[in-house]
């Protein structure tokens, strides 16, 4: 069976390939299908919301069996946020609001109920209609429908999900989004590289790009079409930009010296680079996509790399060695703009990435000789360290500014773990062979 | 290399993959020709691409054996790009080599160890192969003998977690290639 392309939503869109890349595609990518990431919760808030998420009423023959309602009691409980009613102690099995008895859902412990039902429609589609109510008051929240390819079926449970967590907790979900990672597989010096795309949940994978030789550093358009990554199949590195449902791709740099940190402009016209030269001095430059007009931002022997836009484009921010240590800084995105540094705190800060809304800095930080996840808050300077790995390290918000994803070491391997920008909820993404590293939460779906 | 000649060897290496990928498939579900890349840059990909080239100029050879030249590895304290030791020794050897044997070239691949930001440590692992791309030209190699490439911790010599891995995986792995300089 053919993997449905990654980018497929409700919309239906269709493939740009043409058919003979389709056939290639399909065989290879079905060879190296891969099986979810495992997930586990590592922490939750003390008293997360009761809710009860009762089973869809399905459309047997169209839905390929896919249960909505556990992928959506599997998102909310993975927020931390939520505890779902076991389905064995549900007193009924509504599929509307109105055959809801509130008080009988209350009494059962549910603060809130979720109601709903797939039913195929017209011309294949599936319609996924939902109703939230509060057990409390008696009052719905939400109904709502989704209409969209059984293909996309999934991806509307998300989007049921992310409704939810909006109405409950007052904070837009981001469960229909995406992931992107490097799975590495194989024992040094032999080790093998993919780049995967994934569902938020780390299920709904699909490959990328696969490399005898290092691939890193992801990074998503702001239109969530392409991404940006490193490779190093040409034993050089060099930066190219990947349409992500076809498959299309361009080199965009392969000069001499480290290509690297590639970071995608909020206006999605540009990508700020990190550019070595046959010198070997790593420095930020900014590359126009169209004209391929380059602008050096940094000059400076010290290592500067990880540049990484603010929210509104006007600077961006940076880590570099030029003080004797690694710290961030931020710079106008403008050539001969001077660098101010942001960072104060301890030996080693790395790796800035901005929040949504331009407010915190995430960061790598070395706490006690760990590498750890940290948080500046860019008006007090005030620093939170989140993580409590020994190397943790590429952190990358998600696109409601909740949750912070990384990379950690767990034990002998590199696994995935997210934590609330609040410090409360975690959870840890596991491959069930191999090691996932470098995660890139992607943009908000239209 | 001009730029124009290096995307064009860029191009012949994704052409060879998208055939290697093509074989691949063919095994299972006879095939047409490979599409062919658009104008300009742009390569017709597939969703799933496979990066896995086939050897070109790059093409690695085993180098000489003799003595120290035997050893082609330099290691490094942690956050140090500065040889000491026997890798003075090791990295000597070789510039006297390639000071002695014009034709030939190396390509020096740096590396660090996992701790720390990635790529921050391809800015490390870069400053290491300058520093024994350095000492190399200050010893009798010439410049056009050389290229560098910086892994970071992407490629690891060994697993493990704690410093003897570490210490092991601080390098810069000096490799000769197979094709020569073309005589002047």
């Amino acid at each position: 069976m053919r993997p449905i392309p990654a980018s497929q939503l409700m919309s239906g869109r269709r493939r740009l390939a043409g058919a003979l890349a389709l056939i290639v595609v399909g065989l290879c990518a079905a060879h190296n299908a891969r099986a979810a990431l495992q997930i586990e919760i590592t922490s939750g808030v003390r008293d997360p919301v009761p809710i009860a998420i009762v089973p869809f009423a399905r459309a047997v023959a169209a839905d390929g069996g896919l249960d909505v309602a556990e992928v959506v009691q599997h998102d909310l409980e993975g927020s931390g946020r939520f505890r779902a009613l076991p389905r064995e102690r549900m007193p009924a099995a509504p599929t509307r609001a109105a055959e809801i008895a509130a008080a009988v859902w209350k009494g059962a412990g549910s603060d809130y109920v979720v109601v709903g039902r797939v039913t195929a429609i017209d011309n294949g589609q599936l319609a996924v209609d939902f109703e939230l109510l509060n057990t409390l008051t008696g009052a719905r929240l939400a109904a709502q429908r989704f209409v969209g390819a059984a293909s996309a079926l999934r991806n509307a449970a998300h989007r049921v999900s992310d409704v939810i967590y909006q109405k409950i907790l007052g904070v837009r979900g981001a469960f229909a989004t995406r992931i992107a990672y490097v799975a590495v597989d194989g024992s040094p010096p032999a080790q093998h590289y993919q780049l995967i795309v994934a569902d938020a949940d780390g299920a709904n994978q699909h490959l990328i790009l696969d490399s005898r030789l290092p691939l890193m550093s992801p990074s998503w358009s702001p239109d969530g079409q392409w991404l940006a990554y490193v490779s190093f199949e040409t034993k050089h590195s060099g930066v190219y930009v990947q349409l992500v449902r076809s498959g299309e791709r361009r080199q965009v740099s392969a000069r001499a010296g480290v290509n690297g940190a590639p970071e995608w402009s909020p206006d999605g016209r540009k990508l700020a680079l990190t550019l070595g030269g046959s010198g070997g001095n790593p420095d930020i430059y900014i590359l126009e996509l169209t004209s391929q007009e380059l602008t050096r931002l940094t000059d400076d022997p010290a290592i500067d790399t990880e540049a990484v836009w603010a929210p509104d484009g006007h600077s961006l921010y940076f880590t570099s060695d030029r003080a004797g240590s690694a710290q961030i800084y931020r710079i106008a995105a403008q050539s001969g703009a001077h660098p101010t540094r942001i960072t104060f705190g301890g030996s080693y800060n790395a790796r800035p990435r901005l929040s949504p809304d331009g407010s915190q800095l995430a960061m790598v930080t070395l706490d006690n000789g760990a590498y750890r996840i940290a948080v500046q808050d860019l008006a007090s300077g005030t620093v939170r360290v989140l993580s409590h790995g020994r190397l943790d390290e590429s952190p990358s918000f998600a696109p409601n500014g909740a949750t912070l994803l990384y990379s950690e070491r767990d034990g002998e391997r590199g696994a995935l773990a997210t934590v609330s920008t609040d410090g409360l909820t975690g959870l840890r993404l596991k491959a069930p062979q191999g090691e996932v590293c470098e995660p890139a939460w992607g943009p908000f779906s239209p | 290399m001009t730029e124009k000649a290096s995307m064009r060897r860029v191009m012949i290496v994704l052409l060879v993959a998208a055939s290697v990928a093509l074989g691949a498939c063919a095994a299972k579900r006879p095939v047409a020709a490979p599409p062919a890349p658009a104008a300009n840059e742009a390569v017709q990909g597939s969703g799933a691409g496979s990066a896995n080239a086939a050897a070109g100029a790059d093409e690695e050879a085993a180098g000489p054996q003799a003595g120290l030249l035997a050893t082609h590895l330099v290691y490094f304290d942690f956050d140090s790009s500065e040889i000491k030791g026997t890798g003075t020794d090791v990295v000597a050897a070789h510039a006297k080599f390639l000071g002695g044997h014009a034709g030939t070239r190396v390509r020096l691949e740096g590396h660090t160890d996992e701790r720390g930001s990635r790529e921050y440590n391809i800015g490390l692992g870069e400053r290491r192969a300058q520093s024994v791309r350095r000492a190399l030209l200050l010893q009798g190699a010439a410049d056009a003998q050389i290229s560098t490439v910086s892994y970071g911790e992407e490629r690891p010599a060994v697993p493990g977690h704690d410093e003897a891995a570490w210490a092991k995986n601080r390098r810069v792995e000096i490799v000769y290639l197979a094709q020569p300089l073309p005589p002047k």
